[in-house]
């Protein structure tokens, strides 16, 4: 059989459902045994499209996105998208192609050292040197995907690789003896955590996209109610606990609610799960929780006391850890926090002018998305203040239902990740929730939603502007406006036609909610909804980056 | 990052057995010079089984920074342990060729010294004797202080090896 062959029978062993990707010369091999393959492969428009969806497929489904790729520009184009999976630990099987072995290393035709290039930013990666090792190799890369803190792995092919032949025969098992993730945590520091959390006064759960990946959803729940202790979450960790609930304090950090940054600001402890003190949790590290002690509840060690010391490291699976943690918590005495922190979320709520009737606020935008979709949808999302509005005025209550790009902050993420969700979860409603900058980035991707038929909405919260950056140039920079405006934007109604979605445009309140029922109508073709947002909008509340609660901006100034 | 001034940077000795496979010196290097530190030494060693390769890294940085380092050096699949020896009971040895300044009338001076060293005597020349110095980094640290007086042309440190007293 031959090595490009393999390929595809290793992937129908490991269950493959959906592929992503984009052809090229030296990986031709390989996409002639595609043609025939029995799951589906998306054609994208460019190969950063094919890794975001099939990064978005893997949020959605918690599968492995599997995407392919050739030789250097196709596999130099990856590398945002693989980077975006890395840092928010998403399970990616990446395929490229190489020149052939005797080429490498002489500056061959679409020759780069992807191997090189994308080691910093891979959970793993492999140059396949021999056919023989070809499926032991995508085994492994399976496996080190999905295990552990999961993470993307790529696999460079040479195209003799794909031609030489081999017989098949794919690996049972894998032993790889430097890679053993730990998943039951320590019995010893279960019981100190747990001690500690019966004699806390002010606890905070603090809970990140670690749940998600664990699937530990309910058992948080269960730890939650038991404890009767306030959950807030980081955006990764969006809708692991429902925001619905009396004790969700929704998200903390730079845009998070007041009452989420307050309780953990003024918390004795912090029991964080699944998360990692990102510096857009934190602020300022050194005034970070002044009278917390931390449980840090992680199945990555290099998570642990990285930024913030942790009192009670417990290394481990977040599913298996709350689970043996449930069967001996004792709930500490804490009515009074509890009051203190229900006042604090009633009297600073989330908040914008809603008596403004000018210009539609974006706010309201995301607010009526929740409201006619009754919060069931998949919101994707891009980078900036329409990846805020959306974490804020959403509403989340299941995990795998907001998908963004996190810890790399990726523009252009979002739609072709829409894509991949969409393709995972067939019944589902996804809408990518846009701004008129970042859906620039990879909307040649549209056309692959029209040619599956993907109904998924764009919301676009169009103010002409790169807004995020905008509000920074406001804020902190004497309001120079440095080429952040983007007055020149194509037509969004027209482009979608052109692609053969339906485009609308949406200029005054009232159109708000026909043009989203209208949407929701429609499921054989994308939609695009153009939404002509106030333009000078800000996202509150907000601590500046480096800076510590204390300085916490709730509303423009005057 | 490290500075040589900053008073809470320390040197460590790191010994990390890895798969003995192409690309492996890249990812640890990697995880080092991406947080801007300069490695003073880095030894490879082949060791008693043939698939397996010892990495001896010697590198300045502060306490958290370097614990760090440690959590992502096992975070990566072709490292099959990380140990820290600093501080820790060791044998360590290292190797220095120095080639030195010897006009005939120095020569048994520095062979005397070099005695004392139990230093190879790898070369001589008109003008220049190399020597070569195995020992403890503390023992070559102080031959090469005895030999800069003559005037050192050109030097070269192994690195060293460190192996945890049984």
């Amino acid at each position: 059989m031959k090595g490009a062959e393999i390929i595809i029978e290793s992937l129908k062993k490991e269950n493959v459902e959906c592929m992503f990707g984009y052809p090229g010369g030296v990986v031709i091999p390989i996409f002639h045994y595609l043609f025939n393959a029995p799951f589906k492969f998306i054609l994208s428009r460019h190969e950063q499209g094919a890794v975001h969806a099939a990064d978005g497929y893997a949020r959605a489904s918690g599968r492995v996105g599997v995407a392919i790729a050739t030789s250097g520009p196709g596999a130099t184009n990856c590398v945002t998208g693989i980077a975006t999976a890395h840092l928010d630990s998403v399970p990616l099987v990446v395929f490229t192609g190489q020149v052939k072995r005797s080429q490498i290393g002489n500056d061959a035709f679409q020759e780069v050292d992807i191997t090189g290039i994308t080691r910093p930013i891979t959970k793993h990666n492999y140059l396949v040197q021999d056919v023989k090792d070809l499926a032991r190799v995508i085994k492994e890369a399976f496996y080190i995907a999905s295990t552990g803190r999961p993470g993307p792995v790529l696999i460079d092919v040479p195209i003799d690789i794909s031609n030489a032949e081999h017989k098949f025969s794919y690996p049972e098992t894998t032993y790889l003896r430097g890679y053993k993730p730990v998943y039951e945590g320590h019995s010893g520091q279960i019981k100190k955590a747990c001690e500690l959390i019966a004699g806390a006064k002010r606890p905070v759960i603090y809970a990140g996209g670690g749940v998600v990946i664990s699937n530990a959803s309910k058992e948080l729940m269960e730890f939650a109610h038991k404890t009767n202790i306030p959950v807030t979450t980081t955006l990764l960790g969006l809708g692991v606990f429902p925001e619905t609930d009396p004790l969700s304090l929704e998200m903390l950090g730079m845009h998070g609610t007041y009452y989420a940054n307050h309780a953990v600001n003024e918390s004795d402890l912090l029991i964080a799960v699944g998360a990692r003190f990102d510096d857009r949790v934190t602020g300022d590290i050194a005034e970070f929780i002044p009278h917390a002690k931390v449980i840090h509840i992680d199945i990555d060690p290099a998570s642990v006391s990285k930024t913030v010391q942790v009192d009670i490291p417990i290394v481990g699976d977040c599913k298996r850890v709350l689970a043996e943690m449930n069967k001996i918590v004792k709930p500490p005495k804490i009515e009074a926090w509890q009051e203190e922190v229900a006042k604090l979320k009633r009297e600073h709520p989330l908040t914008y002018d809603k008596a403004d009737k000018g210009m539609i606020k974006p706010q309201y935008v995301v607010e009526e998305l929740y409201r006619q979709t009754n919060g069931d949808a998949i919101i994707c999302t891009e980078v900036g203040q329409n990846q805020m509005w959306a974490a804020q005025f959403y509403k989340y209550t299941r995990p795998r239902t907001f998908i963004s790009s996190g810890g790399l902050g990726t523009m252009g993420y979002g739609f072709p990740a829409s894509i991949g969700a969409q393709l995972a979860c067939p019944d589902k409603r996804v809408i990518d929730i846009a701004g008129d900058g970042s859906i620039q980035m990879n909307i040649q991707e549209l056309i692959v939603a029209v040619q599956h038929r993907l109904p998924i909405i764009v919301a676009i919260l169009n103010n002409c502007f790169l807004g995020m950056v905008r509000q920074w140039q406001q804020l902190f920079y004497e309001k120079r406006y440095s080429y952040t405006c983007m007055n020149f934007a194509p037509d969004f109604v027209k482009l979608a036609e052109s692609y053969g979605a339906v485009g609308i445009r949406i200029e005054k309140y009232e159109e708000v909610i026909p043009a989203i029922r209208r949407a929701l109508e429609i499921t054989d073709k994308p939609i695009i909804l153009d939404f002509l947002v106030s333009r000078e909008e800000n996202v509150y509340p907000m601590i500046p980056g480096g800076k510590s609660f204390k300085e916490i901006i709730m509303r423009d100034l005057a | 990052m490290a500075s040589p001034g900053d008073k809470h940077i320390k040197q460590y000795v790191i010994s990390v057995k890895v798969e003995n496979r192409f690309g492996v010196l890249a990812r640890v290097a990697g995880l080092f010079s991406a947080r801007g530190y300069n490695i003073d030494s880095l030894t490879v060693s082949a060791t008693e089984l043939e698939d397996v390769s010892i990495m001896t890294i010697v590198v300045r940085g502060d306490d958290r920074v370097i614990e760090q380092v440690k959590k992502q050096l096992n975070k990566l699949i072709d490292v099959i342990k990380v140990s820290d020896h600093t501080g820790l009971p060791t044998v360590e040895r290292e190797f220095v060729l120095l080639k030195i300044n010897a006009l005939p009338g120095k020569r048994s001076e520095i062979y005397q010294l070099g005695e004392i060293f139990k230093a190879d005597i790898a070369d001589i020349s008109p003008k220049t004797i190399t020597l070569g110095v195995k020992g403890e980094p503390e023992n070559i640290d102080n031959f090469i202080e005895l030999m800069r007086p003559y005037g050192i042309k050109e030097l070269m440190r192994t690195g060293r090896v460190s192996l945890l007293k049984e």
